[in-house]
């Protein structure tokens, strides 16, 4: 829109707060439950942005949207966005529900840490799907990091032990440990994730742990019971959001942000090596509405 | 399972309205906004809810409903009806060709399940019919798409084709004529994840479409889908035209709100539905079971028979 027309636009249309009437907050709410935020969050957004717009006496809706746009920035900053990699080796355990992303995800970020300057080593502790550790020596070549892999079948626990004893000897700056998916309300398989983490706690005691939650941003509410049992089992230190190059928003980390203080790190923009970025609440946020 | 926080909500809005004999006009509509919640929470596309809501509101407030003596009982059968009517009627199968091999072509987003799930059909397909498939290779992006197919096809004995990273076009065509001369009278073609606003990728799947002419074209959805599942549902409809849906990871704990919105948006049935990683957990879709599901009709038929 050209300057003039911007000019007129704002002159014509002087918005009073009364102008601003149910009917726009109802379209907000909307925006934000078709983004996947989910109705209580949006609710909640939406009620404290008309407190916001009284007592700021906002009266024009582009400054109410970046009100709101603020309040859901707000809810999303919460912990520590970048990675705690301060040890050698530091571990990086990657979990989630099966298909969203985890395998590609450590591909791009082994990529991204080598680009830093760091030693990385992959731990194919996925030996259950069908081909995974060929998925992930993929990766590794691709990344040009090492990985350490076992046969289909073979225990993950193992595998891992076998990936830590091999950071510690080859001083590798970074392990990155990837994991069969696997849905939160299965007993057993909970109950094997929960092992992992203990092996790395055992074997590695003193090294600085990530475990991240990976999501694809196509889910909806079942995203946030994911998060609350994977944190339950494994605990969690951020969330890696996939697939945001579609036309899903993945508004349900907000809720995620909100109740578990648990911090989006990086979102998956496509399927090449380059396609992760650090997160950025308030890009994330103008795409959210 | 999925769908059970729906029926509980529902229940719970319904038992609020049961308490009063008579029901007036303002009872149903705030009982309608608690389905509207409930529907919302499971993850039912915005619009579908916004559509169905007035349709059951509509109904509801039709004087026979308020005039009868029992008027929960009433809203709780309208519901259930117009849900059922949403899901669909009878089950749907897959149409096997009349000449020469049934080709079902998978297609949908990234790790939706594809590659599991058309496996998994393919065994069911000869479990049930005594058919003898080909499972094929038509995703030369994924790092080891091929392998991940042939590891599943030696674990239920049934033959991969595949010609490495050739163009996806021209190994359909080479799969569909191996098939006629090997006896392989249904062709599963394994196709890579996409999104629906990918182009190019798009372009792709409509020309194996016009060069194989599959027989069903099976659009393969993840119950935990949110809102977007209306956007890829009616967009792969739109550019391929599918027969069906196959709705995976229903083994999570997911409402699968998915499975309405997809259905409404593009009337294409669901025609099976994945419960689990293993290569046998595949089974029918049944709609009225699904809704069933929903409304949690255990419960609805008791709470029916004491109103
Ligand atoms: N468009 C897009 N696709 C992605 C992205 N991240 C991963 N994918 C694709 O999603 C699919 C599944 O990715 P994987 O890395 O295999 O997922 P996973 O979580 O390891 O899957 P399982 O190990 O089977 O549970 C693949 O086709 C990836 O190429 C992303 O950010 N955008
Ligand atoms: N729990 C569960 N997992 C499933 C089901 N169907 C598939 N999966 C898992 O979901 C993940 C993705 O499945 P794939 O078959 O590789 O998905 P895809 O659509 O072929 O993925 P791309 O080719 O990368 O697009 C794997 O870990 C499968 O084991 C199901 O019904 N239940
Ligand atoms: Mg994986
Ligand atoms: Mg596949």
């Amino acid at each position: 829109m050209g300057l003039f027309a911007k000019f007129k636009e704002a002159w014509l249309k002087p918005m009073s707060f009364d102008s601003l009437n149910e009917g726009f907050y109802d379209d907000l709410e909307e925006a934000l439950i078709l983004a996947d935020v989910g109705m209580d969050t949006a609710v909640d957004a939406v009620a404290q942005l008309k407190k916001r717009a009284y007592a700021k006496l906002l009266t024009h809706e582009e400054d109410v949207k970046n009100a709101l746009r603020d309040i859901l920035t707000e809810k999303l900053s919460v912990g520590d966005p970048a990675l705690d990699l301060s040890t050698r080796p530091s571990v990086a355990l990657i979990i989630g529900v099966n298909g969203v992303g985890k395998t590609t995800s450590i591909g791009k970020l082994a990529h991204r840490l080598k680009n830093e300057g760091k030693k990385v080593l992959l731990c194919a502790g996925d030996t259950f799907r069908a081909a995974a550790a060929d998925q992930l020596e993929i990766w590794a070549e691709r990344a040009g990091v090492d990985i350490v892999r076992q046969n289909e079948g073979a225990d993950p626990g193992a595998v891992l032990f076998d990936s830590l004893a091999a950071a510690k000897a080859r001083n590798t700056d970074v392990v990155l440990c990837d994991t069969a998916g696997r849905l939160h309300n299965k007993d057993n398989l909970m109950k094997e994730l929960a092992k992992l983490r203990k092996i790395i706690d055992r074997e590695a005691p003193n090294a600085a742990k990530e475990t991240l939650l990976v999501l694809d941003a196509t889910t909806g509410q079942n995203g946030l019971i994911q998060a609350r049992q994977f944190k339950e089992t494994a605990g969690l230190t951020g969330i890696i959001l996939t697939k945001l190059d579609g036309t899903a928003k993945g508004g349900i980390v907000i809720a995620i942000a909100q109740e578990l203080q648990v911090p989006v790190k990086f979102v998956g923009l496509g399927e090449g090596i380059d396609d992760l970025r650090p997160f950025d609440a308030r890009e994330f946020v103008n795409d959210l509405i | 399972m999925a769908f059970e926080g729906l029926s509980e909500k529902l229940n719970a809005a319904f038992k609020k309205l049961r308490g009063k004999g008579r029901l007036t006009e303002a009872d149903v509509r705030e009982g309608m906004r608690e389905v509207r919640l409930a529907l919302l929470e499971a993850d039912v596309s915005y619009k579908v809810v916004k559509d169905f809501v007035a349709q059951v509101t509509d109904r509801c407030v039709g004087a026979d409903v308020l005039d009868s003596l029992t008027p929960g009982q009433q809203i709780v059968k309208i519901v259930n009806e117009e849900l059922t009517a949403l899901m669909g009627g009878s089950n749907a199968r897959l149409t096997f060709a009349s000449k020469g091999p049934t080709i079902v072509m998978m297609v949908g987003l990234q790790g939706a399940g594809k590659t599991t799930n058309g496996a998994k059909l393919a065994g069911l397909m000869r479990r049930q019919f005594g058919k003898r498939p080909l499972l094929v290779a038509c995703d030369v992006y994924r790092p080891a798409a091929i392998n991940q197919l042939q590891v599943v096809g030696k674990q239920l004995d049934i033959p991969v084709f595949e010609m490495g990273q050739a163009d996806p076009v021209h190994i359909a065509e080479e799969a569909v004529k191996y098939a006629r001369d090997h006896g392989n009278d249904m062709v599963f073609l394994d196709t890579a994840g996409r999104l629906h606003i990918d182009e190019a990728l798009m372009d792709e799947l409509k020309a194996i479409k016009a060069a194989v002419k599959p027989t069903e074209i099976l659009l393969v959805v993840d119950a935990m889908t949110g809102q977007d599942a209306v956007n890829a549902a009616s967009a792969f409809d739109e550019a391929l035209g599918i027969d069906g849906v196959l709705l995976t990871k229903l083994d999570g704990d997911a409402r699968g709100g998915a499975a309405l919105s997809i259905r409404a948006a593009t009337g294409k049935p669901i025609k099976f539905v994945g419960t689990g990683e293993k290569l046998d957990m595949i089974e029918l879709f049944h709609p009225e079971r699904m809704a069933s599901r929903i409304l949690g009709m255990g419960d609805m038929l008791t709470f029916i028979e004491k109103a």
